[in-house]
């Protein structure tokens, strides 16, 4: 087991250093610093004094290790668009994200496991098939589009939700949240469900076939056979069974989340990381497109790991077996 | 011909077809989607595109079924701008179509030829591309694509990249879904790479590369075709959020992200129709070739049979 874990620890590494190879590339040769930070009227023997100065005629790789020491401190430098700091414009909006991201995350496992467990176990009842047929247009609808209807809907023509902004928050240190008022709350719950309804879909689906397979299988047959109620059958020995794929699944989207609140962000003009990572790509803003970069790689690699290593958790048979086969259905 | 289409009658995947009257219905909306959309020129009442047709004072008209203010000539109502929203959507369709379509094409000639080669070639190169692979894999798609598409903003200018617009976009959707193609390519290569009818090949001293596209690219095009298809539906879908975030199409040459872009600015003060009529026929195509996707994906695979 510890040989695995290492073994993933160095290939969590790889990424991550490829992530910020592509970084430095970005940073250092799309676009250049120097016009960022000059005007027009700077003579080209002042760019280079500059240039020395800064460190940027060094050799590639001394860069590219300066590079990746200031990113580990979060320093990445002036965004070409407003000349703040990259890592505080980040760090000021990241709770936004991660309060949305969470929200949304909750909202598809409370609303997503029990819905598959239901279409699982009577999947040829009426309402089990309604269930899948929502779930396949729910599949179809990009994420912007649901964001735009649930604001027709519920803004426009109900006036019950606000359809932009975080509403009043209330601010703890460096960590600004929308949990402390109503307002924040209820500003919550339209971005929440356009940002969770399409990872809903996919865990529902994934829960329902799971079960429809355990179910099959002769453990139920002899739970039933003792007389257990359904209760203890379903949720005690079917779910717990069907929990390591949806484990991974969970776990990667969850990331997936948090990239595709980029979307859902621009729709209701929520102030977090996507919004400012799309203006910095409508503008041009490298060292925000850097900064953006490592830290959803940094998120994907940390999350890929937990995931990995909640299988040991979770799987007892790959305890026993030292980590040496992966779970099928990966 | 008579002869074909008796052969075709007379298959699997006819039979197949057939007996599922959704497929059906998405194959009968898929074409007539594709056929208006490509005959746009002819059948659209405006074009809506050229200045000298619009006028600024047919802006705002909602659709006729709906309000009194309607006017047949605009059976869906207008824009701000005054342009008629089904002939921009017939357009956008079009366009939304063809990126969709290229991106797809793209994405499956990269993959296939990387594929190849990792299989084929296996070793160092084999152990590079699948790294690269690996590494793309963790981010979204979506992601990947705005990434090139802002590099490809910081390497030009403004004007110069609303000309080339279309091309980055299928570009930056196109490298971002090689990696699937890729990896199902590489796979069916190990296994067919050392079946008798790829050695008889190496002994009579053909090329690799002849080897590769010859006789091991027609046994392993079966699973990258239905990825195809599968993929069409989810290339449509980035196409469309690329364009509705701002950074995709330009609202010169609208495609249907763009229209429902254009009307979002428009849906707080009650203009809907401008956002929702694109929506829905973007809504009704992705669930349309979808539906197709799937089915392929199921009738070619024997294990369902």
């Amino acid at each position: 087991m510890l040989v695995f874990i290492l073994r993933r620890l160095l290939q969590s590494v790889a990424v991550l250093l490829a992530v910020g190879v592509v970084a430095f590339f970005l940073f250092r040769y799309v676009g250049d610093p120097i016009n960022a930070m000059v005007g027009q009227d700077t003579s080209l023997q002042e760019r280079e004094q500059l240039r020395d100065r800064l460190g940027l005629n060094d050799p590639a790789p001394v860069q590219f290790l300066k590079f990746l020491g200031n990113a580990a401190q979060g320093k990445f430098g002036l965004s070409y668009r407003t000349s703040e700091p990259v890592g505080r414009m980040i760090v000021e909006r990241l709770p936004a994200t991660i309060e949305l991201s969470f929200c949304a995350a909750m909202f598809v496992l409370v609303f997503g496991i029990p819905m598959g467990v239901y279409t699982g176990l009577y999947p040829r009842h009426w309402s089990s098939r309604l269930l899948q047929a929502i779930s396949l247009i729910g599949v179809s609808l990009p994420t912007f589009l649901i964001g735009i209807l649930l604001i027709l809907f519920f803004s426009v023509i109900l006036h019950w939700l606000p359809s932009f902004g975080r509403g009043q928050t209330v601010t703890f240190g460096w960590w600004t949240t929308n949990f402390a008022t109503i307002s924040g709350l209820k500003a919550l719950i339209l971005p929440s469900i356009t940002l969770g309804l399409f990872q809903l879909t996919l865990i529902m689906r994934l829960v329902r076939s799971e079960m429809l397979e355990v179910m099959r299988t002769d453990y139920i047959k002899f739970a039933r056979a003792r007389g257990l109620t359904n209760r203890a059958i379903n949720f005690g020995h079917a779910l717990k069974n069907t929990l390591v794929p949806v484990i991974t699944v969970a776990g990667l989207q969850l990331g997936a989340l948090i990239a595709f609140a980029l979307v859902t962000e621009t729709v209701f003009a929520w102030p977090g990381v996507g919004q400012l990572f799309i203006q910095s790509v409508q503008f041009s803003d490298i060292p925000v497109m850097a900064a953006y970069l490592m830290l959803i790689g940094l998120l994907f690699v940390v999350i890929n790991l937990i995931v990995d290593l909640l299988y040991f958790a979770v799987d007892p048979r790959l305890r026993a077996q030292g980590g040496a086969a992966r779970v099928s259905g990966h | 011909m008579s002869a074909w289409l008796h052969r075709l009658t007379d298959s699997d995947i006819w039979w197949s077809f057939k007996s599922s009257w959704l497929t059906v219905v998405a194959a009968v909306a898929t074409l007539f989607i594709i056929l208006v959309s490509f005959l746009s020129p002819i059948l659209a009442p405006h074009t809506p595109f050229d200045p000298a047709t619009i006028s600024l004072s047919d802006g705002l008209k909602p659709p006729v079924l709906v309000s009194a203010d309607g006017e047949w000539t605009f059976p869906l109502g207008t824009d701000d701008q005054g342009r008629d929203v089904l002939s921009s959507i017939m357009y956008g369709t079009r366009l939304s179509l063809i990126v969709g379509l290229a991106s797809v094409v793209v994405a499956m000639i990269m993959g296939i030829a990387l594929g190849l080669i990792s299989g084929y070639v296996g070793g160092t190169t084999d152990a590079v591309i699948m790294r690269i692979a690996d590494v793309q894999l963790t981010f979204p798609a979506i992601l990947v694509a705005l990434l090139i598409d802002g590099i490809v903003r910081g390497l030009i200018s403004v004007k110069q990249h609303d000309e080339i617009a279309v091309f980055v976009i299928v570009g930056a959707i196109g490298l971002s879904f090689w990696v699937q193609y890729a990896r199902t390519v590489r796979g069916s290569v190990l296994v067919e790479k050392n079946k008798e009818y790829v050695q008889a090949a190496r002994v009579i001293g053909l090329s690799p590369m002849l080897i590769m596209v010859r006789h091991v690219l027609p046994n392993v095009t079966g699973p990258v075709l239905v990825i195809a298809t599968l993929n069409l539906g989810l290339a449509i879908i980035s196409e469309a959020t690329l364009s509705f975030l701002g950074v995709g199409l330009p609202s010169t040459q609208p495609s249907l992200g763009t229209l429902i872009r254009i009307g979002n600015e428009l849906l707080q003060s009650g203009e809907w129709w401008i956002t929702v009529f694109p929506g829905i026929t973007l809504a009704a195509l992705v669930l349309a070739v979808n539906l197709l996707g799937d089915w392929l994906r199921d009738a070619l695979n024997p294990k369902l049979r």
